[in-house]
């Protein structure tokens, strides 16, 4: 039996959604969270445990630990380097870009033109803006990458950090109400 | 930050354990107790240096997100970023420097209610939105490499 269905048997799809919303902004810090977890679902602990361990298995949850606010620890300055490169390349040179130390995240995205040319998204967190821009020029050069169009957007102020709230309050009611949940991709 | 703290940050942001008393686990692998633990990661909850101890979804199989940007006068622009932290599927907001000054990610459980959002965040924030979704990631999260002082 694949992940997916193992899943469907242990949970049905409306307590799983309920799982979700109660774990998207985090575990409780209580000695034994996943119990805490299941008291408030109505659940046992083991059901939401294998759970987890089943959407890690299947990549639901691509990574289940500690997640950081670089900002406060002193990553003062973070730039979303933006890059403009031909189709034909933009595979490898997101490639190379992801294999950089410097750089913490890196997607593809569209053009919306005439107003935005880039299509490959870098970020990079660093200490200062100095660092951040050594540490470019050095993956510029190190990668030969001078030849494409580049922007660098460093942030100047936070408004919002949290997780993403994929599962709202919309979501568990339409299901009460005999509508489906879509899994879609972007 | 407390060595403590550090070594948690620098072992957990991947692979916390999922047994009946995880924080035992790590406390028994770092050489302390599950109460020191605890302690540890309440306090870097509420200096802000930890968002949370929890799942980071993959966002292509957890629901609908995309990258957003405005054209906002500076002298609105906190205004404006306010009215868009409003909206509950918002959960980044920057402002950065740019033409296109506030850059947000919108997550929703899918891509109609995604769309939805889009709308209502336009018409509240009063500027049009620049939807940029993610059409391919180069890049698998492991965390992120901490080089304390």
């Amino acid at each position: 039996m694949n992940v997916t269905n193992r899943v469907r048997e242990n949970m049905d799809e409306i307590t799983q959604l309920r799982l979700r919303k109660a774990i998207q902004n985090g575990l409780p810090l209580t000695e034994q969270p996943y119990l805490t977890l299941a008291r408030e679902l109505d659940l046992t602990e083991a059901q939401v445990m294998q759970t987890i361990n089943d959407w890690q298995d299947d990549g639901l949850i691509k990574r289940f630990g500690l997640v950081v606010k670089h900002h406060n620890l002193g990553y003062k300055a973070n730039a979303m380097v933006v890059w403009d490169i031909p189709a034909d390349k933009v595979d490898e040179v997101g490639e190379l870009l992801s294999l950089c130390g410097a750089v913490t995240l890196c997607y593809q995205r569209p053009r919306r033109l005439p107003e935005w040319s880039y299509n490959l998204f870098s970020m990079i967190h660093g200490q200062d803006r100095d660092t951040v821009l050594q540490q470019l020029a050095d993956i510029v050069k190190e990668n030969g990458l001078n030849g494409f169009k580049r922007d660098v957007l460093f942030s100047y102020k936070l408004f919002k950090q949290c997780g993403g709230q994929y599962v709202q309050p919309s979501c568990t009611e339409r299901l009460e109400n005999g509508q489906s949940f879509k899994e879609q991709s972007l | 930050m407390n060595l403590l703290q550090q070594q948690l940050i620098d072992a957990y942001q991947k692979g916390l354990p999922v047994c009946s008393r995880p924080y035992l686990e790590m406390a028994n692998r770092l050489g302390t107790t599950e109460g020191e633990v605890i302690g540890a990661l309440d306090e870097l909850k509420t200096n802000g240096a930890l968002s949370r101890v929890g799942p980071v979804f993959n966002h292509k199989k957890a629901g609908a997100s995309t990258l957003a940007a405005m054209s906002v006068p500076e002298d609105e622009l906190a205004a404006v970023a306010e009215r868009v932290n409003a909206f509950e599927g918002v959960n980044h907001n920057y402002a950065r420097e740019h033409k296109f000054n506030l850059w947000f990610v919108v997550t929703a459980p899918d891509q109609d209610q995604l769309q939805i959002a889009l709308k209502e965040i336009e018409l509240s924030g009063g500027y049009k939105v620049m939807s940029l979704p993610m059409v391919k990631s180069h890049f698998i999260d492991l965390g992120f490499k901490v080089k304390w002082q």
